[in-house]
């Protein structure tokens, strides 16, 4: 079983948690955003074979939504952390 | 006994049934995925449309991925018009497909129940029942008192967590041995001329003005005119060596034998709510799956949260189980769209085509999915029964919402 470090909780294990996706952030200017845009958003995944950044909720805790890159080849877990609104963008260029 | 059968049972080598050819500079067709659903491709441009100078490669044997994984579960009880379509004109083709192939692929039409456990699962039965029949699929719902007739071995009283009040009934549903289906496709591919190259790992894919032309694999590089991903969950990466995304999320899916039992299940059983499947094979092993993985993988890695999960339900429904022991676990790649329906046919790339999608429910479509698709190369049109299933339909708003048929986890 692949356990999880909570950035609040500490490490628990994985049925205290659910997966929220690929993180895959919102079009940045909301409003004025293409059409075609936001159907990429809703629906076009990347499902790369190797390390994804994505969002985790400690459901059975303390109900913080958080960020983990994992590859997705064996389940290894780099690092979790809080999201901050403010905070950079994840990059993408740490999947290798 | 045949004299054939005397020689090769005394020593003689039998024939191999499909054969490794040097890897050509061109190929009309290339299809990425030696599995069902590529050979089947295969086989029906060969068969069908003279097409025969078609190669398939592979990053491993054929059969090694989804379907050699899956659990050999064939039905078409579906919940829309589209997907019962599709799916029972593959019933339909996997009737006679021993016949065709000359080769047996053990199919069984054994029946097949999904029960309901609340009312909601009976209104979606009854739905599903109305519109099967309206396509002409034989399917009913049926209750407790008949239900103990089709299938005495369930735990029908109502001292489960979650009884059962009734059941989608399926006469035509049923198991097969799904290595002979890759087997015998591959076989009647090879007799056409197709070749089938195994431990062929394509390593990228050429396009030139917006149209695909060749492949590069491990073994060098191919010039192609038609270029098919059927990589069951591989879809994503596939179409990533055109520079496509795809509504996908690959999950992995785990399932499970028990020691082969003495034969007491003609029937399949299937719980959505309970997120179980159970047959028993041929050679007398409970088959049994559940429901996708809580998060998406490409490690095919087994748990025993998901055994521990799957045996509490399965003995919910047969408490006599409880002393069967389980042989083995394995899993399989599910790539999940969001409306649980494939992605099928033409890409914003020409001459790529996709044959992907095919989340937990790719198996029982593979003898259409290769008719179709071989027909859509052959003519260059998409035929009707691919049209519902075009990549294009999520932004024209124009999903096929299969999910209440076509999945136990929900």
């Amino acid at each position: 079983m692949m356990r999880l470090e909570c950035p609040n909780c500490g490490v628990r294990n994985t049925a205290e948690f659910r997966y929220g996706g690929e993180y895959n952030p919102r079009p940045a200017a909301t409003m004025e955003a293409a059409e075609a845009e936001w159907i990429d958003y809703l629906y076009q995944r990347k499902n790369s074979m190797g390390v994804q950044i994505e969002w985790w909720y400690h459901r059975s805790g303390c109900g913080t939504w958080f960020l983990v890159e994992r590859d997705r080849r064996n389940n290894e877990v780099a690092r979790t952390w809080r999201w901050q609104p403010d905070a950079a963008v994840p990059t993408e260029e740490r999947t290798s | 006994m045949s004299l054939k059968l005397l020689r090769q049972g005394l020593g003689a080598r039998p024939p191999r049934m499909w054969h490794d050819r040097p890897l050509k500079d061109h190929y009309d067709v290339v299809i990425i995925g030696g599995g069902a659903h590529g050979l089947a491709c295969a086989y029906y441009l060969a068969r069908d449309h003279g097409i025969t100078n078609v190669a398939i490669v592979d990053k491993s044997y054929i059969g090694a991925g989804g379907s050699g994984r899956n659990t050999a579960i064939i039905r078409s009880n579906y919940l829309t018009p589209e997907g019962v379509q599709f799916y029972d004109a593959s019933v339909k083709l996997y009737e006679g497909l021993a016949q065709d192939l000359d080769f047996n692929v053990m199919f069984s039409q054994r029946g097949h129940l999904t029960l309901a456990h609340n009312d909601g699962s009976v209104r979606t039965m009854r739905r599903r029942a109305e519109v099967n029949k309206l396509q002409g699929v034989d399917s009913r719902l049926v209750f407790p008192d008949e239900l103990s007739r089709i299938c005495p071995q369930l735990d029908l009283s109502d001292s489960p967590r979650f009884p059962i009040l009734g059941a989608l009934y399926h006469p035509p549903g049923g198991i097969i041995r799904h290595d002979a289906v890759v087997w015998g496709y591959a076989r009647g591919a090879d007799q056409r001329g197709v070749d089938i190259h195994q431990y062929t790992e394509v390593t990228g894919i050429d396009v030139a003005n917006g149209t695909a032309t060749g492949v590069r694999t491990s073994r060098g590089n191919v010039s192609a005119g038609i270029v098919v991903s059927a990589t069951a969950g591989w879809a994503s990466n596939v179409a990533a060596m055109v520079d496509l995304q795809l509504p996908l999320d690959t999950f992995p899916l785990q399932a499970c034998v028990t020691e082969p039992l003495k034969p007491f299940l003609d029937v399949v059983v299937v719980s959505g709510s309970l997120h179980v499947y159970v047959s028993q094979s041929d050679r007398g092993e409970l088959v049994m799956g559940a429901s996708v993985d809580p998060y998406t993988s490409y490690s095919m890695a087994g748990s025993l949260d998901f055994l521990e999960g799957l045996a509490g339900h399965v003995l919910e429904l047969m408490p006599f189980l409880s002393k069967a022991r389980i042989l083995r676990q394995w899993a399989g790649l599910c790539e999940m769209p969001p409306d649980f329906s494939p992605l099928m046919g033409i890409t914003p790339v020409d001459n790529f085509l996709l044959d992907a999608g095919w989340g937990t429910y790719g198996f029982k479509a593979s003898p259409i999915c290769g008719k179709t698709m071989a027909e859509l190369i052959a003519t260059r049109r998409t035929p009707d029964l691919l049209h519902p299933f075009r990549l294009s339909r999520f932004a024209e708003y124009d999903q096929v919402g299969e999910k209440g048929a076509a999945s136990v986890g929900h």
